[in-house]
C-alpha cells in the first residue's frame, strides 16, 4: 500500500525549473532514500512532499491531499527534520522534545500526563533521559542529531522525513545515527524518507533509492540496481567504482591518476 | 503501520517526573514580592512628607476586616490615593505591558534586540502627540486631551502602515522585510515629527518632555484608560506562551510541527502593539523596558516564553515604579525622565546581570 503519492509534482524558481513533472510512491513501512548531485532537487522534493513548500501537481499522505489539510492535521501525518534545524538558545533537551507533541495538542492547550509519558519514553530510547535538563547549545553534534530525531518522533507520525541527517557528523555517529533510525523504523513502523550525500550509506540502509538529475528522476529501485557505476559516473562527474562487500554495497570514488 | 497519537506505555519511574516549564511558586512568589516592595516604596516615599507609619495604617484601613485610625488630615489621605496610589498604579501597568509587549516581540522575530517600539509603535506615537501639543489640542493631562488619543492612534497606525508595507515587500517569505519596513516608516515617521517640531519651537520643552516619558500627569482616569487595553493585550499574549515557544523552532520548523507563523506573528504583534500605543498615549515613550526586563528574566530563570512573559509582567511592573520612584526623588521637586532613569540605571544593571550570567539570552 502506497502511503505517500507525488503526482507530476513541478517547482519553478525564476526561470530555473527545480523540479520537472516528477512522480513518486513510497510504500508503507518502507526506508526510501533521494540521492543526486548537488542541485538536482533532493531538498526540494523532501520539502515539497512535507508540504512545507508550494508546488505545482498533487501530494498525498496515507490517501489525503496535503493542499486540503491544516498545518495541525498535516503534522499529525508527517515529521520533518531539515539539515540544519534550529537551536533555540537556552532551550533544554525535555522542552525541545516536548514541542514534537504539538499537532497533537488542543489549540494554544498545553502538554498532559499522556505526552509527558511518550516524550520520556522517546528520551529514553534516544538515550536522551539524563541529558533532559540541559540546555542544546552545550550539547555535542550527535547528542544534539538525536534531540532531532526524538522530536520527530514524539510527533508520532506514520512517515518522517530527513534532509540530510548525518550532515556535520563523524563515521562514528553516521553510523550509529542510522542504525538508530533503523531500530526506531522498526519498534515503530514508521515510514523514512530521506536524502543523502553518502551513496555507500544510503545503499546499506534504505530498501529503495531515488537517484535524482537536474530536477527529474533519473533512476529509481533497489540499491543494487541504481548504483550503476556508469550512470553515477555520468552524473556526479566524477569516476565512482561500486563494490559488494560481503553483500553490502560500496560507492568509491577514484582518484583519476 | 502506526497513524494514530496514543502514547505507548511507560512505566519509567522517571515518567511522571517530567514536565514543562512553567513558571513555578517560588518564581511567582517572587515576582510578587518585588512588586509589593516597589508598590510600597512608591506609596510612602513622596515629597508630601507624610509619616510612613500614619501612611501603612491608612493603606491597611482599606483592608477587609481592619479597622484602624490612620490620623491623617482628609488632604494627606488624598495625596495617598489620587496622586500616589494611581501614580503606581499606572507605572505598574505601563511597565507590565511594556516588559510583556518587548518579549512578545523578541519571540515572534526570533530577535533579542526587537523591542516594543520596533515597527514605528514610538515614531507614530511620537508623531501624534507632537501634533496634538503644537496645535494646542492638548496639555497631556486627562482623560479627553488630545495627546494621548493621537499618540494612541499615531502608534497603531505607524505599525498598520509597517504590517502592510512589509508583507508587500516578501515578509511572508522572511521576518526581516517587517524589520526593514519597520525601519522605513519610523524613520519617515520620526522626519515628519521633528519637522513640525522645528516649526513650532515654542512648544519644544512640551513635545520633548511627552517623548522621554513620564507618570506626573497620572490620575485614575489614565489608569482606566490603559487598564483594558494592557488587560486584553497581556492576555492575549499570555494564551500563546507555548506557541511562541514553538516559534523560537523558526518558520519551517514551525510549520512542520503544526504552526501557523504568519498567523502566531499576526495576532502576537497586534496585541502587543495595542498594549504598547495604550501605554506610551498615557506614559510617553519610556524606553529599554521593553528590552531590559525581559532579557533580565531569561538571564536569570531560563528561555521559555511560559516562564518569561508571566515574570516580564511582574518584574516590569516593579521596575517602572521603582524607576518613577528615583525620577521624581532625586532631583526633587523636580522630575527626572523616565526615560533617562531607564537608561541610566537600566543599562549598568543590565550589564551586570549580563556579565555574572553564564545563560544565553534567546
Amino acid at each position: 500500500m502506497n502511503l505517500c503519492v507525488a503526482k507530476e509534482v513541478s517547482v519553478r524558481v525564476g526561470a530555473k525549473l527545480i523540479l520537472d513533472n516528477v512522480s513518486v510512491s513510497i510504500a508503507a513501512g518502507e526506508w526510501v532514500s533521494v540521492v543526486g548531485p548537488n542541485g538536482a532537487g533532493k531538498t526540494t522534493l523532501l520539502s515539497v512532499m512535507a508540504g512545507l513548500r508550494t508546488a505545482s501537481g498533487s501530494i498525498s499522505i496515507d490517501d489525503r491531499n496535503l493542499k486540503e489539510l491544516s498545518p495541525r492535521e498535516r503534522a499529525r501525518l508527517l515529521a520533518y527534520v531539515p539539515q540544519h534545524p534550529e537551536i533555540p538558545p537556552g532551550m533544554k533537551v525535555s522542552s525541545y522534545v516536548l514541542l514534537g507533541r504539538t499537532p497533537h495538542l488542543s489549540f494554544l492547550g498545553m502538554e498532559g500526563p499522556d505526552d509527558f509519558r511518550l516524550v520520556q519514553q522517546v528520551l529514553e530510547q534516544f538515550d536522551l533521559a539524563t541529558l533532559g535538563q540541559r540546555t542544546l547549545e552545550s550539547l555535542s553534534g550527535g547528542e544534539l542529531q538525536r534531540c532531532h530525531l526524538a522530536r520527530a518522533i514524539a510527533q508520532a507520525t506514520p512517515i518522517i522525513f530527513l534532509d540530510e541527517p548525518t550532515t556535520a557528523l563523524d563515521l562514528g555517529h553516521q553510523q550509529q545515527a542510522l542504525d538508530r533510525i533503523r531500530r526506531l523504523r522498526e519498534e515503530h513502523q514508521v515510514t523514512v524518507v530521506m536524502t543523502m550525500h553518502d551513496l555507500t550509506l544510503a545503499g546499506q540502509y534504505s530498501d529503495r533509492v531515488i537517484l535524482m538529475s537536474e530536477g527529474e528522476i533519473a533512476a529509481d529501485g533497489v540499491p543494487s540496481e541504481v548504483f550503476d557505476p556508469d550512470r553515477l559516473s555520468d552524473l556526479y562527474g566524477a569516476h565512482v567504482k561500486v563494490l559488494n562487500i560481503d553483500g553490502h554495497l560500496a560507492v568509491i570514488p577514484m582518484a583519476e591518476y | 503501520m502506526r497513524t494514530d497519537s496514543s502514547p505507548p506505555r511507560c512505566t519509567h519511574p522517571r515518567a511522571a517526573s517530567l514536565q514543562s516549564e512553567k513558571l513555578g511558586a517560588p518564581g511567582l512568589l517572587l515576582g510578587f514580592v518585588t512588586i509589593l516592595v516597589a508598590a510600597s516604596a512608591g506609596l510612602l516615599i513622596g515629597p508630601a512628607g507624610i509619616d510612613k507609619t500614619a501612611a501603612i495604617m491608612e493603606l491597611l484601613d482599606q483592608l477587609p476586616f481592619i479597622s484602624v485610625d490612620s490620623g491623617l488630615s482628609k488632604i494627606q489621605k488624598n495625596i495617598i490615593w489620587e496622586v500616589r496610589m494611581p501614580r503606581v498604579v499606572l507605572g505598574a501597568l505601563v511597565g507590565a505591558t511594556l516588559a510583556i509587549s518587548g518579549a512578545s516581540y523578541q519571540a515572534v522575530f526570533r530577535n533579542p534586540l526587537a523591542d516594543p517600539y520596533l515597527l514605528g509603535a514610538a515614531a507614530g506615537a511620537g508623531l501624534g502627540a507632537t501634533v496634538a501639543i503644537v496645535t494646542g489640542s492638548g496639555d497631556g493631562i486627562g482623560t479627553f486631551d488630545l495627546v494621548p488619543l493621537l499618540a494612541f492612534l499615531g502608534a497603531l497606525t505607524a505599525v498598520a502602515l509597517t504590517y502592510t508595507l512589509g508583507y508587500s515587500s516578501g515578509a511572508q517569505r522572511s521576518p526581516a522585510a517587517l524589520l526593514l519596513a519597520g525601519v522605513a516608516v519610523a524613520s519617515f515617521l520620526t522626519a515628519i515629527q521633528t519637522f513640525i517640531q522645528q516649526q513650532n519651537v515654542d512648544t519644544i520643552r512640551q513635545v520633548y518632555s511627552w517623548i522621554l516619558g513620564r507618570l506626573n500627569t497620572a490620575s485614575w482616569d489614565e489608569v482606566s484608560l490603559l487598564a483594558p487595553y494592557a488587560l486584553v493585550s497581556t492576555f492575549l499574549i499570555l494564551m500563546y506562551r507555548r506557541t511562541l515557544d514553538v516559534m523560537r523552532l523558526g518558520d519551517v520548523e514551525a510549520s512542520s510541527v503544526g504552526i501557523r507563523p504568519q498567523l502566531v506573528r499576526l495576532v502576537v504583534i497586534c496585541a502587543a502593539s495595542l498594549g504598547t500605543a495604550a501605554a506610551v498615549a498615557v506614559s510617553g515613550l519610556i524606553a529599554f523596558v521593553g528590552l531590559i526586563v525581559p532579557h533580565t528574566v531569561r538571564l536569570l530563570v531560563g528561555t521559555s516564553n511560559r516562564i518569561v512573559l508571566p515574570l516580564s509582567i511582574l518584574f516590569g511592573a516593579a521596575f517602572l515604579v521603582m524607576v518613577d520612584l528615583l525620577g521624581r526623588s532625586l532631583a526633587s521637586p523636580a522630575e527626572i525622565p523616565l526615560g533617562v532613569i531607564t537608561a541610566f540605571c537600566g543599562a549598568p544593571f543590565f550589564v551586570v546581570v549580563l556579565r555574572s550570567s553564564k545563560r544565553t539570552l534567546g
